[in-house]
């Protein structure tokens, strides 16, 4: 099992173990995610996908095991070690956590502000890109995030998220509570980022439209082990009920013909 | 070919970080016009590498060459706002009918750069609005104007809701109610009798070195008692109940208003109003009269202890003297401010908190507000009082 570390692996996590109070969330959890790739986690609700990417962002600490960031170990890092790491890193939270009392383009600007010492112009400007790299209208930047709507935000904490051209980007259910029209949006989106930036993307979703046009492997995690990991077409053809529930229901497989035919 | 980039950065790793510089060579031909520039792009041109030549850059601009070339094969990463920095100054360049030509760049780099090419017409760096004095003190105005008569509807809301109430015993809410009275009630004891406790110190000792002059010593019981019980502790304890429990309503309804609860409230059925403003009432007009009563008799014993060690008057003799200067009438005139007090206190939490709209700014602004508010409106109901009983000489 234990087997050297890939050069260039961006996370690379082992055996790792997580617990809330009494509650074990993750038990011998190990995987890896290459650099350039579409990883997703992915599982039913409270499977702790969500707290998997807690504990790689080190908002919260695990009970032991070993999580490397960029062939740094995370658990444990102090803050001040951690800063070069974080600047690295880009993460859009599931409920987009805009800063409520800083308009859309403040709060890109905001991370530009903080961490480079580019003219106040420059900054401005390259606010205005991301925030049409992402898709809003250039109006959007002057708003506040109570003024957006759901998918809107969702765009604009993308922004934010790639607002300092990380190599790395988390994405924690980037489609959530979105129409399919502004849904596949983000499919495009993602696709893009990776193609054009040649960013790594790391989420968790449970869309699979998402999963299958744009991840390049999988990962499904079920009451804290992980039953399997590979690209989407391996992973359907797991025998585990779990996952053939998953990619076999009436939804897996409407996504899977959508997917194909727009291959 | 997007690994490319990737792997590059990656296996530079941790010296990447140190050095990450873009460099910029301008070559200008030795003509005394320059015509022909030739521009040499290296290093990392990336958000946290170019801040260095973007002067630079700017500066190239606005010299007037005829024809520029941009070398860009030295360039060894490329991100967003490099490649930003590189559209911008290109396009500006044709823009005043200059000749650009760029070679050397890295296929996947010019695709990024496409990318940018592609949106930048969409991009428009937002002007934040100012508004100029006069808009400004107008605006300041109508918004006072709205929240003045905000408040009224919101106070008649209120009256109704509790009337509706008062026809319809049962749709009275009795557990948010003695919630209401744990917290903003049995909870805030401590700290009332303290600073009551305090106060009656405070008085006694102040008042002792002029009554000792006069040799009026004893009566000490009159000045903490009168003090105390028609002005002091009424006032006190509203005081730390503005800050203590209409901050706290403020911030309760202002998150809940943020988070969307309050509309599910009206979906589901049931009015806020009834919910969360009635019970709030009710609770601090039973709680408030019986802290200062409690605040009443901390306030007299610390005056009490007060005059026994400074004056040497025995408690007894205190006591005595005690209930010579008060009457009924100085003891309900202080309990009876409190209800009111506690209906403002109660509303002016409540309706700040309602008025909290988008910002997690907004939630700390109205409660502010709300206790700023509620103590003025505390301090200019007690002066209203104290002329009211002047006229009818209690």
């Amino acid at each position: 099992m234990q087997q050297p570390l890939e050069p260039g692996t961006v996370v690379d996590i082992r055996d790792l173990h997580t617990r809330y109070g009494k509650a074990v969330v993750h038990e011998n959890v190990s995987l890896a995610v290459r650099p350039g790739e579409i990883f997703s986690l992915v599982g039913g609700s409270g499977c702790g996908k969500s707290t998997l990417l807690r504990a790689i962002i080190m908002l919260l600490r695990p009970v032991s095991g070993s999580i490397r960031v960029f062939g740094q170990e995370v658990i444990g890092l102090s803050d001040e070690h951690a800063l070069p790491l974080r600047r690295r890193w880009g993460v859009m939270f599931e409920r987009g956590a805009l800063f409520s009392s800083l308009t859309v383009a403040e709060n890109v600007a905001m991370v530009l502000r903080e961490h480079t010492q580019l003219g106040a112009v420059l900054i401005d400007e390259v606010v205005a890109l991301k925030i049409a790299l992402t898709g809003l209208p250039a109006d959007a930047g002057a708003k506040y995030p109570s003024e957006l709507s759901g998918g809107m935000r969702k765009r604009a904490a993308l922004a934010r998220a790639i607002a300092l051209d990380p190599e790395l980007l988390f994405l924690d259910e980037p489609t959530a509570g979105l129409d399919p029209l502004s849904a596949s949006g983000i499919d495009e989106l993602v696709k893009s980022l990776r193609d054009v930036l040649g960013l790594t993307i790391m989420m968790v979703t449970h869309d699979l439209d998402l999963l299958w046009r744009t991840a390049d492997r999988v990962a499904v995690l079920d009451k804290g082990h992980i039953l399997g990991i590979g690209s989407m077409t391996e992973l359907s053809r797991l025998e585990h009920p779990l996952v053939r529930e998953y990619f076999h229901g009436p939804r897996g497989r409407a996504a899977r013909e959508q997917a194909w035919k727009k291959k | 070919m997007a690994l490319d980039r990737q792997t590059a950065v990656h296996l530079a790793g941790k010296t990447m970080a140190a050095m990450e510089i873009a460099q910029l060579e301008i070559e200008t031909d030795t003509a005394s016009v320059p015509t022909s520039v030739n521009v040499h792009c290296a290093g990392t041109w990336t958000v946290r590498g170019v801040a260095p030549i973007e002067q630079r850059l700017v500066a190239l601009v606005s010299t007037d060459a005829g024809e520029y070339v941009f070398d860009a094969s030295a360039i060894s990463a490329l991100d967003t706002a490099g490649a930003w920095l590189l559209h911008r100054t290109i396009h500006e360049l044709k823009q005043r009918g200059a000749d650009v030509r760029t070679s050397g760049l890295r296929p996947e780099f010019s695709s990024l750069l496409q990318l940018i090419a592609s949106r930048a017409e969409m991009v428009e760096p937002v002007a934040p609005v100012k508004a100029g004095l006069l808009a400004g003190i107008g605006q300041q105005a109508w918004r006072g104007l709205l929240g003045f008569s905000g408040m009224l509807a919101f106070i008649g809301e209120s009256a109704i809701a509790l009337l509706r109430s008062l026809v319809q015993p049962r749709r009275i809410r009795w557990r948010p109610i003695l919630h209401n009275l744990q917290t903003a009630g049995f909870e805030a004891l401590p700290i009332t009798g303290l600073l009551s406790f305090l106060m009656g110190v405070v008085i006694a000792y102040q008042g002792a070195d002029q009554l000792r002059r006069f040799g009026a010593n004893i009566f000490i019981a009159d000045l903490v008692g009168l003090s105390m019980l028609r002005e002091l502790s009424p006032l006190l304890t509203a005081i730390i109940i503005a800050g203590r429990s209409g901050s706290a309503y403020a911030a309760q309804i202002g998150t809940m208003k943020i988070s969307e609860e309050i509309d599910a409230l009206r979906t589901i059925g049931i009015v806020p109003q009834e919910l969360l403003v009635q019970p709030k009432i009710i609770a601090l007009v039973i709680a408030l009269p019986l802290l200062t009563v409690y605040a009443d008799v901390a306030g007299v014993l610390g005056g009490m202890l007060m005059a026994n060690s400074m004056l040497d008057i025995s408690y007894g003799v205190f006591l005595d003297r005690l209930e010579e200067a008060l009457s009924l009438s100085s003891f309900l005139t202080g309990v009876i401010k409190a209800p009111v007090f506690a209906v403002i206190i109660a509303l002016v939490g409540c309706f700040q908190g309602f008025q909290v709209s988008g910002s997690a700014d907004s939630v700390g602004r109205q409660t502010t507000v709300s206790v700023v508010q509620s103590i003025f409106l505390v301090i200019v109901a007690d002066a209203l009082f104290s002329i009211i009983f002047n006229w009818l000489d209690l």
